[in-house]
């Protein structure tokens, strides 16, 4: 379970939010709005343990995530704005070496699955910057399926993708909360998700 | 883990060769640029060797500690490296053997080769490699420091080589003099256990105050 305690954020002179309180549980939605400059990159990366807030914590099983440390990060994905890939790598390099980086090595065969999944397979040996940018967020997308990560924090995760990637990020998002996982999300379209338990928090008051 | 991030940036470094080739050329022209400048004299050009070689190898690794967290900052990949479940000291430790391995290493070897135009000896030449094998990796973990401290900053560069160059100056006297020695006959042992103290002392606290500059720096 995650929870957000207190929370409050400030980018240079300016105050993002306080007094942010809000918990997640195994299976739930957690919709992040508000208009830009709000917050939401800020909110996602203190919740990853990227960023500390100005005050208050975040808690992950009870526990402080500065306390957790790595332990934490290993049951964390995030998906930036930034897609986190290397231009010079081929997709399933990338793929691989970011499962492996990571402690969870992947075959071959086991990338170029995944790499079908989100219907990338045709340009898997091409260097990532031959591909378009909404090729290259599947790619991170594909990188986030190979983690065992439960919790998943996305930032805007559907820049850029087209009408069936969106849907298959949907798809992907459902069976990750119905497998017990959390979805933390800050976007600005309508997600269509059928999630059991969405929650939506709006930064922007 | 630890063989992927390794093997990560030496795939980057081959598919970026350009990079690290203009270092190593650097180095040599730096180096070359001295017989030239100064005349033929065997006495003065054997005084120089030492100090030569090394301050090209100083500026040279210079070039090159921008590019050690720069490319990866840029484009998100440092972020998602930090938060793999791995202790942030084990990366940094990946990226600076990386490091060594791409930048360093080839300087190492070249050396000796730019060594004889200054008429080193056989001897004095294989004591500029085992310094340099010593003292390189002192510049790249000691340079980590400085090249996590500046990511993201305008004139990284110029900020990287003025924190990071009077740092370097313990590594210089103690690889010339190691160098100089062996030149003036004497032995070159004492200052070679310096500079393996030095690694020894970077080694511990090095990759520790880096990987606390990433945090900084990626915050």
């Amino acid at each position: 379970m995650l929870e957000a305690i207190n929370l409050s954020c400030v980018r240079g002179t300016r105050r993002l939010f306080k007094g942010l309180n809000f918990s997640a549980t195994p299976g739930e939605l957690v919709e992040l709005r508000g208009e830009n400059g709000s917050g939401k990159t800020s909110l996602l990366r203190i919740l990853s343990g990227l960023a500390t807030p100005a005050e208050g914590e975040v808690r992950w099983q009870g526990k402080n995530i500065r306390s957790l440390g790595e332990q934490y990060s290993g049951a964390v994905a995030y998906l930036a704005h930034q897609n986190g890939v290397k231009d010079e790598l081929t997709a399933i390099e990338n793929l691989r070496i970011a499962s492996g980086v990571a402690g969870n090595a992947l075959s071959k065969p086991q990338a170029q699955a995944i790499l079908e999944q989100v219907g990338l397979s045709r340009q898997r040996n091409l260097p990532v910057r031959f591909l378009s940018a909404g090729q290259r967020r599947r790619v991170a997308l594909a990188r986030l399926l190979t983690s065992k990560a439960t919790l998943w924090i996305l930032d805007e995760v559907l820049t850029s993708l087209d009408d069936s990637a969106i849907k298959l990020s949907g798809q992907f998002i459902g069976d990750h909360l119905t497998n017990g996982g959390i979805a933390i999300i800050a976007t600005h379209q309508e997600l269509n998700l059928s999630a059991d338990r969405v929650q939506q928090i709006n930064l922007s008051q | 883990m630890f063989g992927w991030l390794v093997w990560r940036d030496l795939i980057l470094a081959w598919r970026r060769r350009a990079d690290v080739l203009a270092t190593l050329f650097f180095f040599v022209i730096v180096v070359s640029l001295f017989p030239l400048g100064i005349g033929p004299e065997r006495e003065t050009l054997k005084t120089i060797a030492p100090g030569v070689v090394w301050v090209a190898a100083l500026l040279a690794s210079m070039l090159s500690l921008g590019r050690m967290f720069g490319n990866d900052y840029q484009d998100g990949t440092l972020e998602q490296l930090l938060l793999t479940p791995q202790s942030t000291y084990l990366i940094v430790m990946g990226k600076t053997l990386a490091h060594w391995l791409v930048s360093e290493l080839p300087l190492v070897i070249i050396a000796p080769v730019l060594g004889l135009q200054f008429g080193l000896s056989e001897n004095s030449l294989a004591i500029i490699v085992l310094s340099l094998l010593l003292g390189t990796p002192v510049l790249s973990l000691v340079g980590s420091i400085g090249a996590a401290l500046t990511l993201g900053l305008r004139a990284a560069n110029v900020l990287v080589a003025l924190l990071v160059l009077p740092l370097y100056i313990p590594v210089l006297i103690f690889g010339t003099g190691a160098v100089q020695a062996s030149v003036n006959g004497t032995s070159p042992q004492a200052w070679l256990l310096l500079l393996a103290a030095t690694v020894v002392l970077s080694l511990v606290f090095a990759p520790w105050a880096t990987s606390a500059a990433l945090k900084i720096s990626v915050e």
